[in-house]
């Protein structure tokens, strides 16, 4: 998958999360919570959506990375490159 | 299980709540949600004006979180059992008192919330709690009345169908039919009632419409069997009830039975109306799950729902689809498949017994207002 792809799925998951929200003008570099109304339970969707679309494991100490779109796509782009 | 008959609730999930909190929600919180913000609205309370620690919301259940677990053990099945894939949302979702505090999250209700636990009785028991809290004082207003999401766990359909009590018919609308000597059983169906339950002296400073007023109630056990209903018990239910109101038989117009159409359970009701108001020739008793099928939590409130018009209108509704009348189930008053005009309902009497052997009678009564 190439950085596109990763910002793609990530924003996707979110779009099933997070149904009322517009999605169209999010940043990268803020924090998803500043955007759009997210709470630790919609994060835990986040890591679950993740865990089932793409078998991708993120340990709870890594869950920081998920902060921002930039920060994810960062994290995720070693796990997710051969997929 | 295959095709199997139920009540199913038509309505927009999004009038009342966000796409999100439907995501994260169950469905009995939906209904539940959905009809406290009707009530509310119905009811012409000024809710941004009230103090919300003062409001409270009693809502019977038969049970709540089998259709999660359900949906939980699918889910994961996909994954050859794996639990990592069980869902973080499980427990809030779960927890008996979920669709009250749905209510609350999506009205801003710091009062109390719970649900009451009473198999098919608990619609009843919703009101008669919601009354007795507002009697006690601890709150001024209370959402009181019954939820069923049942329609969503197969396995609710799978248990009665191996009981030998789920119903069946060519024609679905024709399946629910107690006391009909072909009755097979119940048709179960979703649903939700819920009343804005007030002290009649806050209803009356308001200017409230008033729908009725309950009067009196009971709630007793049979202690006999898990399954099998009591006539003794259910009798003796309906007379304290009656205790209660400071009324006798012979004061009641309308008995809205809970017959819920198995062979058995219709039999000893009709007893026990027998035992209680065989002498008097003016009770006219029906049945409500004849057209709405067993709503379950919700069956005693929406069942009490379905005969308050009668204060207004005289007109008593049926019980329908009683094409041959079981002989065992001939009681006087019984109105059959047609709607029946009376002078005047005053008092009406409203059964819903449940598994466990648990009975509760609420009994209502006409308002009317000083200047009638």
């Amino acid at each position: 998958m190439t950085r596109e792809d990763i910002r793609a799925a990530i924003v996707n998951i979110i779009t099933d999360i997070a149904p009322d929200e517009d999605l169209s003008t999010l940043k990268g570099d803020v924090r998803l919570r500043d955007q759009i109304d997210l709470d630790s339970m919609d994060f835990l969707d986040i890591v679950m959506e993740l865990r089932k679309r793409y078998n991708v494991e993120v340990p709870e100490a890594d869950y920081m990375n998920l902060a921002t779109l930039d920060s994810s796509v960062d994290y995720l782009e070693p796990m997710l490159k051969s997929r | 299980m295959g095709d199997v008959l139920a009540g199913v609730c038509d309505f927009n999930e999004l009038k009342y709540q966000k796409k999100k909190e439907l995501r994260r929600g169950t469905r009995a919180g939906s209904i539940a949600i959905y009809c406290a913000n009707e009530a509310l609205v119905d009811s012409g309370i000024n809710f941004a004006a009230r103090d919300k620690s003062r409001v409270g919301v009693y809502l019977g259940v038969t049970e709540h979180g089998n259709v999660e677990t359900e949906n939980e053990i699918a889910n994961i099945k996909q994954y050859d059992y794996d639990v990592k894939f069980w869902s973080h949302h499980h427990n809030p979702r779960t927890v008996a008192n979920n669709p009250a505090g749905e209510v609350t999250l999506n009205l801003g209700i710091t009062g109390p919330h719970y649900t009451l636990g009473a198999a098919c009785a608990a619609g009843n028991i919703g009101f008669i709690h919601g009354l007795q809290m507002l009697r006690l004082g601890e709150v001024d207003l209370a959402f009181a009345g019954g939820v069923s999401e049942s329609i969503h766990t197969f396995g609710i359909f799978a248990s009665f169908k191996s009981q030998g009590a789920l119903a069946t018919h060519a024609e679905p609308t024709k399946a629910s039919r107690p006391f009909d000597r072909d009755r097979n059983g119940i048709v179960v169906s979703e649903g939700g009632c819920v009343y804005t339950l007030e002290r009649l002296e806050d209803a009356q400073a308001r200017g409230a419409r008033i729908y009725g007023e309950i009067v009196g109630y009971a709630i007793n056990s049979d202690a006999s069997d898990f399954v099998l209903p009591n006539a003794e018990r259910q009798g003796q239910c309906m007379m304290a009830a009656l205790k209660k109101a400071g009324i006798t038989p012979a004061d009641i117009q309308i008995i809205n039975t809970h017959a819920t159409g198995t062979k058995l359970g219709d039999i000893q009701e009709c007893q026990a109306i027998r035992n209680v108001f065989g002498d008097h020739a003016n009770v006219n008793i029906n049945n409500t799950k004849s057209f709405i099928g067993h709503a379950m939590g919700a069956a005693g409130a929406l069942e009490l729902t379905g005969n308050l018009p009668a204060f207004d209108d005289g007109i008593v509704h049926p019980t329908i689809n009683v094409e041959n009348l079981d002989p065992d189930c001939a009681v006087r008053g019984l109105v059959l498949n047609e709607p029946k005009a009376i002078e005047r309902v005053n008092y009406i009497l409203n059964n819903s017994s449940g598994m466990l052997g648990i009975n509760s009678v609420v009994i209502v009564k006409r308002f009317a207002s000083d200047a009638l």
